[in-house]
């Protein structure tokens, strides 16, 4: 037996011996009946039981693979016409911070047919361990057992354990969340030559507001909270979380529809109760000075409060992304349109949140400007879907291969 | 500038003044500190514009800005020209941690060892005392660094007639110097300094274990830089007092509080056990929820108030130090000013979000 899979506590799948009894198994193909199938069972099981309903972020992961969107995933992104299996052997490297975040990397690595050996964050969370328990009730199913028992392992490891060193030198792909810091660690490990590697780094996100389109709209009170949950609910330190707010428009408008906008998310932190932690509000005093000592011409906004730390921006800042503190610190540039921006936004940025604009003036703008940054584009409240498509790459892809028959 | 330039320590009779003289007295000072240091650093002055500072608004000095003491680490923030620096303190960081960098000229590093003199001589009294330094030699040996700690030795060793290292330069306990150096001066009071943390470890654990007695009942300790590690061991200031004493009958135990940010402007502990600020010193306690000025009695982040920073614009920084004040003029002591006490820290961030999967939120700080 491999020395090293003694330091390693097994939540899910038997534990192997060997490399071997892993590597020598066949993949699947993309998007098998066998594995929709499986995904839709953990799916049903999850929403049946009455523990889901104080986590939204599991319901939402139980919704998202449930049987009709299975479906309408495998239609979107099985294109082509050419034969594609899993690459073989995955190693997630998960989070710490996002308990949910390791069964969306779970499940890309399945549905695109490969084994995967997902390493859990070691902090416990009760979400980590409901989708855990759902998914080892369905495993136990005389169907799955023989197909998925070798092929679906979650584990847990200290620091210090050299399994990483391990687990990536077998893997076909290594996928790493967790940003720079992380994924320079784990680089000191070194995958095989053929292997590849999808990495999560540290991104930049924000949002844009039409403030004329946005003083019309009527549910105001649901867009706070469509931004509360792009936002404070992962402490806006999630990588889709917006950090700068473009207003775009005439100053009048911007001014008004500033104050509507904060004075209701204000409102939406009361009634969640939300608890800043006190040393956020020095390190959001400490941002805030080190931005005005490197910009010059900032100024602390109008209703800033601790909760909702607001800076105003007298001019469109290029290296605005330096300053980014989480739970709770915006950033707010008023601009006259689009344009204005596009030179800021540099390969670090990622997802943008929008408010009052049309696809079509998205893509004209897209197509005009060509940033160097940015992977998606979505509405305000809809930053944290997942989807197989992310931070740019295409996961379904990325995690199989083609065989070309000529 | 020129008030700036007269400062004078030895001004008034410290712990002397009452709470209203105090406030005319310190926000005169303390507002002539941010005009020159607004004239004077070009990051402070952005600092304080970016939040609107106007001087007609101050009324009391609960009303003057604060900057967060991690500014020192990540600026270098100075008001003098560097030539005019005379030399840096650095904060005694851990490797890999960035350290703070405060910039002194002459005026300012003469004022902070006025200052800490005054202070300390008011439990000391004026005359030169056989002092035990509880450190080794070599930390004040490597003059590159100026670092917290060797500053501590230097500055205290003011009011040394004689000095010895009680730890050899392994950090191990001189028993044999120590105990010469004691009968020597048995019939005097021996005053002791060092570091909470290197005492209990280094002197308290060692004396423990050994066979040799020690009568330091004459004694008078003073110590400083914070309990962080020995919160961890759970050991509070009443069980370091007790522990001292029951090993070498140490009975006069001083705890300080200060920040290399501020240094000079140390607050002692008294008799009673209470952290006192001077006429020269303020201290606010602050609600983390908006800063609002905490009640006396009531917990918050320690805001530090310092009239002493002329080359640095130290003059009133926000720690990461939790304490409460307990009351102003009344402690039983006898000193006038505010007294209060040091609770501990704030408790790192734990964050969601997804980064950080290696670090495990260690890295903050």
């Amino acid at each position: 037996m491999e020395k090293v899979l003694e330091e390693v506590e097994f939540l899910l799948g038997d534990k192997f011996e060997l490399a071997e009894e892993l590597l020598t198994q066949p993949s699947h193909d993309v998007f098998s009946e066998d594995i929709l199938s499986f995904l839709s069972d953990i799916s049903e099981l999850l929403l049946k039981s009455s523990s889901i309903r104080a986590f939204p972020d599991v319901a939402t992961f139980a919704f998202y693979c449930r049987k009709a969107n299975l479906s309408a995933i495998k239609r979107i992104h099985q294109t082509g016409s050419e034969y594609r299996i899993g690459r073989g052997l995955l190693f997630h490297i998960t989070p710490g911070n996002v308990p949910v975040n390791f069964a969306y990397s779970f499940f890309a690595g399945l549905v695109t047919g490969n084994i995967n050996i997902v390493r859990i964050p070691s902090k416990n969370y009760e979400q980590v361990d409901l989708i855990i328990n759902a998914i080892k009730t369905v495993l136990l199913r005389e169907n799955y057992k023989s197909i998925f028992s070798k092929r679906v392992f979650m584990v847990r490891y200290s620091r210090e354990s050299s399994a990483t060193e391990f687990f990536s030198s077998i893997c076909d792909v290594r996928i790493i969340w967790g940003g720079d810091y992380t994924i320079n660690e784990i680089r000191k490990s070194p995958i095989p030559p053929k292997s590849t590697e999808v990495t999560f780094s540290d991104r930049y996100s924000i949002s844009i507001i039409n403030a004329e389109r946005y003083l019309k709209v009527l549910e105001k009170g649901k867009i706070a909270i469509d931004f509360y949950n792009d936002t404070y609910l992962f402490d806006q330190n999630a990588c889709t979380s917006p950090q700068t707010i473009y207003w775009i428009g005439s100053s009048i408008d911007v001014e008004y529809a500033q104050r509507e906008f904060w004075k209701i998310l204000q409102q939406i932190l009361l009634e969640k109760k939300f608890e800043l932690q006190p040393i956020l509000s020095v390190e959001k005093l400490t941002t805030f000075y080190a931005q005005a000592i490197t910009f010059g011409d900032i100024e602390k906004g109008p209703q800033c409060t601790n909760d909702i730390w607001r800076v105003k921006n007298w001019s469109v800042h290029r290296d605005i992304d330096l300053f980014k503190c989480g739970s709770g610190y915006f950033n707010e540039v008023n601009v006259l349109s689009l344009d204005e921006l596009s030179p800021v936004i540099n390969r670090k940025f990622q997802t943008i949140g929008y408010i009052g604009f049309s696809k079509e003036e998205l893509e004209n703008w897209l197509k005009r400007s060509k940033p160097l940054g940015v992977d998606r584009i979505v509405p305000v409240g809809r930053t944290m879907d997942f989807s197989l498509i992310w931070d740019g790459y295409d996961l379904v892809s990325n995690l199989s291969r083609t065989i070309e028959i000529n | 500038m020129e008030n700036i330039e007269k400062l004078n320590l030895a001004e008034i009779p410290l712990y002397t003044y009452d709470k209203k003289t105090k406030q005319a007295f310190f926000l005169k000072h303390i507002m002539e500190l941010f005009d020159h240091h607004c004239h004077h650093s070009a990051e402070f002055s952005r600092m304080m514009s970016a939040i609107n500072y106007q001087k007609q608004n101050v009324n009391s000095i609960e009303d003057l800005p604060f900057i967060p003491v991690r500014l020192f680490k990540m600026f270098e923030l100075a008001s003098v020209s560097k030539e005019q620096v005379f030399k840096t303190m650095t904060s005694s960081g851990t490797t890999g941690q960035a350290v703070s960098k405060i910039f002194l000229d002459k005026q300012t590093a003469a004022l902070q060892t006025q200052m800490l003199s005054r202070i300390v001589s008011n439990y000391l009294g004026n005359t030169r005392v056989p002092m035990i330094i509880i450190d080794c030699e070599a930390t004040i040996k490597n003059r590159n660094q100026f670092s917290a700690r060797a500053a501590g030795i230097s500055g205290f060793s003011l009011f040394a007639s004689k000095r010895l290292f009680a730890l050899n330069d392994d950090m191990s306990l001189n028993l044999d110097g120590l105990k010469k150096f004691v009968e020597e001066n048995k019939a005097k009071t021996i005053f002791m300094f060092g570091f909470t943390f290197i005492v209990y470890q280094h002197f308290y654990r060692e004396l423990m274990k050994s066979t040799q007695k020690f009568d330091l009942s004459n004694s008078v300790l003073i110590h400083g830089g914070g309990w962080k590690k020995l919160f961890l061991e759970a050991v509070d200031n009443a069980t370091f007092k007790s522990q001292l004493n029951s090993v070498c009958g140490l009975n006069r135990i001083h705890d300080y509080y200060g920040m290399v940010e501020q240094t000079g402007t140390i607050h002692m502990e008294c008799e009673e056990g209470y952290l006192h600020t001077s006429e020269y010193s303020d201290i606010i306690v602050r609600d983390p929820k908006d800063f609002s000025v905490c009640r006396n009695g009531v917990e918050g982040i320690i805001q530090l108030l310092s009239l002493l920073p002329i080359s640095y614009p130290g003059q009133s920084i926000l720690t990461e130090d939790i304490g409460v004040i307990l009351g102003e003029d009344e402690c039983k002591c006898g000193r006038k000013g505010k007294y209060f006490k040091v609770n501990g820290r704030l408790k790192n961030a734990e964050v969601r979000g997804c980064s950080d999967t290696y670090g495990e939120s260690s890295r903050r700080s």
